[in-house]
């Protein structure tokens, strides 16, 4: 077996062609994202004030719900409009479990993902059956009915233990931060330090073979299934996955400064996620970033600058809009684009020679 | 040796396979028969993608039919699509991964059975590129990799050379004859190229409005009456 030696040799080469088709020059990559990485821990808390910090931190919490569900549109090609509400059974798990028993903060919002995994993976079973408008609309049922339970049980309810309900209950609460991150800065960096365990997560999800059902998945049920993939199986773990997520995200957020109320989960705020998750871009994970950073900086920003919030229903339908249309990659994948594109004119306009060298576009 | 008896397909008021019974021995069959004779809907009982009201499928002394969809690849059945389905967003070498970790392929041998089955459709320049940057040719070739990896035991093509180009019909042709040998799985090929069958397949079998209407060596079913005048029209010659 000769020709397996020379193979093997060609595909560690050629292995390294795929790092490189993948996140473009590999280590260069690598380095600048460990820089913002450091940046956003230890730079960032200095420059802004305690009410900045406090809207990057919810930034922070999102991203980790709008990964998610980027990953179950993205990837596994369904879609899912209960997320928020997902967020909102997370907090709730983790609060209960904090009146109920004394785990530390780290398995109290690992047990809380979990739990919201198991109730995600539960609404994802039509997803078996369904898929496209009819899925998207049973979510937003099963968005509704979690809403129901909610104010029945007067969430967040300060009553003791798993399932105590005190009369008194139903206004805001705060779950304790764990003692390391007591303080908002600190805080900060501790739920940036979950949410890039969950980014490793998704990569680690992504790249393996999950990614690969998926992916086959995403193209065909019938390829799936001719690869022997078990396509109910990895529906499921998608919704799983991308619940385990928002459950996770609604531990932080109960922990974070004001803690949680029922108001702040209205169904609709589902319908907006997927807006903000579509216009950020489901086929990269930097998406996630940019859709949470539309869902709650912008909304700060506008709010900062005057402008009335009311304005980001219209700023955001026009961006589904133009995303749907002209860039199906969202803003995660177009801007890099069109930044190479402005810097190809640029350098066109500086020096007209290039102008025939350069690649048409 | 796969045995199929008195398969009966309804959709609604269509009957696509007609309590068809017919024995495939081993190496490269053809299977061929007009648009809408039963072919792909033959394929797709046996893939599990569609559940007959009648009859019996045994592959290998096993009842084919009992087994689940999904589990049939795990089985050892393997087939390409008419449509080519290789995976877009997944890279040559991912393409075929999917198969082999699917299907219960050891881990141990997993890279190299893998790089063998690129191997041997010549893709291995390719193996981490990208399918949806690959051509059309390239694309069907992957298509041909996933269905050998590991331990098929029974190969459906499915019109492999539709919308090729000859020169890449006979580079196919080569690999498609070479597939009993390396995979020990009978092959079952569908297509329309009257050469591409002639060139693969010792034996063929003819169907016609869901009924088999004639089987045996190939030469000898290309010169049969009704085979002529179902599948060619009455007029033409061979």
């Amino acid at each position: 077996m000769t020709a397996v030696g020379t193979l093997e040799g060609g595909e560690t080469d050629s292995t390294g062609e795929v790092r490189t088709r993948r996140s473009g020059r590999g280590p260069v990559r690598l380095v600048v994202l460990a820089g913002l990485v450091a940046f956003v821990v230890f730079g960032l808390p200095t420059l802004l004030d305690r009410y900045w910090l406090q809207i990057v931190t919810s930034a922070v919490i999102y991203s980790i719900v709008t990964l998610g569900l980027g990953l179950l549109i993205g990837r596994a090609g369904m879609v899912s409009l209960c997320q928020f509400l997902l967020l909102a059974i997370g907090a709730w798990v983790a609060l209960r479990l904090e009146y109920a028993t004394s785990l530390p903060f780290p398995v109290l919002i690992v047990v809380a993902g979990v739990v919201t995994g198991l109730i995600g993976a539960l609404i994802g079973l039509p997803a078996l059956r369904l898929s496209g408008l009819y899925l998207a609309l049973i979510t937003l049922m099963a968005a509704g009915a979690i809403t129901v339970v909610l104010r029945i049980a007067q969430f967040p309810n300060g009553g003791g233990g798993f399932f105590g309900n005190s009369a008194a209950g139903g206004a805001s609460s705060r779950l304790p931060r764990p003692a390391i991150a007591a303080g908002d800065t600190a805080y900060f960096r501790y739920c940036v330090v979950v949410a890039g365990l969950m980014f490793v997560l998704a990569v680690w999800q992504v790249r393996g073979k999950s990614g690969r059902a998926w992916a086959a998945l995403r193209q065909s049920q019938a390829t799936a299934v001719a690869a022997g993939v078990n396509t109910m199986l990895y529906r499921l773990w998608a919704f799983a996955l991308a619940s385990f997520m928002a459950g996770v995200a609604g531990g932080l957020l109960a922990a974070d400064s004001g803690g949680v109320n029922i108001n702040q989960f209205p169904v609709q705020n589902s319908i907006l996620l997927l807006a903000v998750v579509l216009m950020g871009g489901v086929y990269s994970l930097w998406g996630a970033v940019v859709a949470a950073l539309l869902l709650r900086l912008l909304p700060a920003l506008l709010d900062n600058w005057g402008v009335s919030t009311e304005l980001l229903t219209i700023l955001f339908g026009i961006g589904i809009l133009q995303v749907l249309l002209t860039a199906p990659g969202g803003l995660a994948d177009q801007v890099p684009k069109d930044l190479a594109n402005l810097g190809r004119r640029l350098r066109n306009l500086v020096s007209p020679k290039a102008k025939r060298a350069a690649p048409p576009t | 040796m796969i045995e199929v008896h008195g398969l009966t397909v309804r959709f609604g008021g269509v009957v696509p396979i007609d309590r068809m019974t017919v024995t495939l021995a081993g190496g490269t069959c053809g299977l061929i028969g007009p648009n809408g004779a039963g072919k792909t809907t033959f394929f797709n009982v046996l893939s599990g993608f569609v559940k007959p009201i009648a009859g019996s499928v045994h592959a290998f002394g096993e009842d084919l039919l009992a087994v689940t969809d999904f589990r049939r690849a795990r089985w050892g059945v393997r087939r390409t699509f008419q449509t080519e389905q290789a995976i877009a967003n997944l890279t040559v070498y991912d393409n075929v991964l999917l198969v082999h970790e699917n299907t219960g392929g050891g881990r141990a041998t997993r890279r190299q059975d893998v790089m063998d089955a690129v191997t041997f459709v010549g893709l291995e320049p390719e193996a981490n590129h990208l399918v949806g940057t690959l051509g059309v040719a390239s694309r069907r070739l992957v298509e041909v990799a996933r269905a050998v990896v590991g331990k098929p035991r029974l190969v459906l093509l499915d019109e492999p050379a539709a919308g090729l180009p000859a020169d890449e019909t006979e580079h196919l042709a080569q690999l498609i004859r070479r597939i009993p040998q390396e995979t020990e799985a009978p092959v079952i090929l569908v297509d329309h190229d009257m050469s591409l069958v002639s060139a693969c397949c010792a034996t063929t079998a003819v169907l016609d409005f869901g009924r088999l209407i004639a089987s045996g060596a190939t030469a000898q079913v290309l010169r049969d009456e009704h085979v002529i005048s179902a599948y060619l029209g009455a007029e033409e010659e061979l």
